[in-house]
């Protein structure tokens, strides 16, 4: 065994003690050491980043039901559905918590970097052109966050809150709230539509860089899979965002 | 040989009665076989001729292994040549009547003394921290005493030509010196001889990382782009490996 000569000496003194020392500290010492060190920070940042991930190909495979031309059937009983399931309705809570989490940390880091950097910067900049999503994650994560704001007042607090009517549907024997009507509504509307696009365009960019990378933060990087992680990561940044904004482009051009 | 290269400088001049400015100086006697540092001394003696305060700059090896050179120039560290240092840049790379921005590298974490010179003495700690091996004193063991896989001893090979110069922490808009700490954990994580103080080592070394003020990675890898020893973002996905399984799985309570 090698020992270090200081380590060799308190280990003489010692001898006739135990040699391992007792733990000082209980759990939430090395476990909250853990977390605010910086890879701790992008830890959190990458397990909370991968669930806003899974969550958005389930919110898309609700999204996509508005695409059956059924007046509505489908999507209201999957609203109902994902309303009152209690495994769905405790997934969201996790969710919402999810979303805070990832955008405190995001803006922390953000602070944190830029105190980094120090006051003064580079007269001249060179950002290469694969850069351009990563060093902006910040801002793009705000977009987005605005969005999802606008977009819970706008469905969310309706369905939660709202006074909407009750409407049949074919998957349930009672009436459910019809939140497909103010959805085509909203899809109608030029502007709505417009900024539904851009911020889907936006998400596209933050999930560029934030797929591969919330791999390279966990350490899952294998020189066989990492490229694989690369393709399938641009895949999901650019299908998933465009999957969704078909929906109120269809909307706006066929059925306004 | 052309001695007739004109360019002009514009360097950040800090210290003395500079406050913390770029200073704009003309040179007409470049020679293009000169490496960037040579066509620093030149202007240095012009400005010595003239009874001027010299730039302060760094160097030592100048042939591209010692990691003491710095410069950021034209917004990249080491210029722009890839797995470059700045001692290594030689003048053919520019053209008559070009206009050359030479800045410190600039990190909260390396504070300018002069100049272009920084303190990197940050560096120094978070390698003072764990960045060594515990070996048994008295003859020294046979080199291949120890048998190591040729595919691992090359990896970690590449990780230990990290030079420690800081472009890495220079190129990051974080101020990142994940890149830097990432070479220095992988190269002893690697070997058989680094496995005594492997889990030790890696806590240490980052909580000296961050307590210096470096910046957190957000694997923009332009530490990777502008290295001069070309080192793999993969040492940092290693980095993050170790760090993770140290911290939650090792049996280290405090
Ligand atoms: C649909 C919603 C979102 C998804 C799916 C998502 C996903 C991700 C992923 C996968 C990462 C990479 C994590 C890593 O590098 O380890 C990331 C990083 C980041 N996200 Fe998000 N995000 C979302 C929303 C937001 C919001 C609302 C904000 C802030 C207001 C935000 C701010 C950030 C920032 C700042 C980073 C970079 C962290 C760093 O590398 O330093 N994101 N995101
Ligand atoms: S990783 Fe590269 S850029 Fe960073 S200190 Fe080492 S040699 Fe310099
Ligand atoms: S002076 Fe030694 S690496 Fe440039």
């Amino acid at each position: 065994m090698l020992i270090s000569a200081q380590d060799s000496v308190s280990l003489r003194t010692k001898c006739s003690r135990n040699i391992t020392k007792k733990p000082t500290h209980h759990f939430m010492s090395w476990f909250t050491k853990f977390l605010v060190s910086s890879i701790g920070q992008k830890f959190i940042m990458s397990l909370t980043g991968i669930f806003l991930m899974l969550f958005l190909i389930v919110h898309l495979l609700g999204n996509l039901q508005l695409l059956n031309d059924d007046g509505g059937d489908a999507f209201n009983a999957y609203t109902y559905f994902m309303t009152h399931n209690p495994l769905i309705k405790t997934i969201s809570y996790l969710l919402y918590a999810t979303i805070l989490l990832h955008a405190w940390q995001g803006i922390a880091l953000w602070q944190q970097n830029k105190a980094s950097r120090g006051a003064s910067r580079y007269a001249v900049n060179h950002v290469r052109s694969n850069e351009r999503a990563s060093r902006n994650m910040a801002w793009l994560g705000i977009v987005i966050f605005i969005f999802i704001l606008l977009h819970m007042w706008q469905f969310w607090f309706q369905m939660k809150f709202g006074t909407l009517p009750a409407v049949e549907v074919t998957a349930y024997d009672h009436p459910v709230k019809d939140l497909f009507t103010p959805v085509a509504a909203a899809f109608s509307n030029m502007f709505y539509v417009l900024f539904y696009v851009v911020s889907m365009v936006v998400i596209a960019f933050h999930l560029w860089h934030g797929f591969w990378s919330s791999f390279q933060t966990l350490g899952l990087n294998h020189k066989k899979y990492t490229p694989l992680i690369k393709i399938v990561g641009v895949a999901y940044a650019v299908l998933i965002p465009a999957a969704f904004a078909v929906i109120p482009l269809v909307f706006y051009f066929t059925r306004a | 040989m052309s001695n007739n290269m004109r360019l002009t400088l514009k360097i950040w001049r800090q210290g003395g009665k500079y406050k913390g400015e770029f200073v704009t100086y003309k040179l007409d006697n470049v020679n293009e076989h000169m490496s960037f540092l040579e066509m620093l001394d030149v202007l240095n003696e012009q400005l010595i001729a003239n009874r001027e305060e010299p730039v302060a700059f760094e160097h030592d090896c100048r042939e591209g292994i010692c990691g003491t050179c710095s410069l950021v120039i034209d917004g990249r560290a080491h210029g722009p040549m890839k797995g470059t240092t700045t001692c290594q840049l030689h003048m053919r790379h520019y053209k008559d009547g070009e206009t050359i921005v030479i800045e410190p590298f600039r990190a909260k974490a390396f504070p300018v003394i002069r100049d272009l010179v920084v303190d990197r003495s940050s560096f120094d700690r978070i390698i003072q921290s764990g960045g060594y091996v515990n070996v048994n004193t008295g003859q020294a063991q046979d080199a291949n005493a120890i048998p190591i896989e040729k595919d691992q001893a090359g990896e970690a090979f590449d990780a230990a030509a990290c030079i420690g110069c800081g472009a890495c922490v220079a190129a990051c808009p974080n101020a990142s010196a994940m890149l830097f700490t990432s070479a220095k954990v992988s190269h002893l994580a690697l070997l058989p001889q680094g496995m005594v103080e492997r889990k030790k080592r890696v806590l240490e070394m980052v909580a000296q990382m961050d307590k210096e003020g470096f910046g957190k990675c957000s694997n923009v890898t332009a530490c990777e782009a502008e290295c001069p020893k070309e080192i793999s973002v993969g040492n940092i996905a290693r980095l993050n490996r170790e760090y993770i399984a140290a911290s939650l799985a090792s049996e280290t309570t405090n």
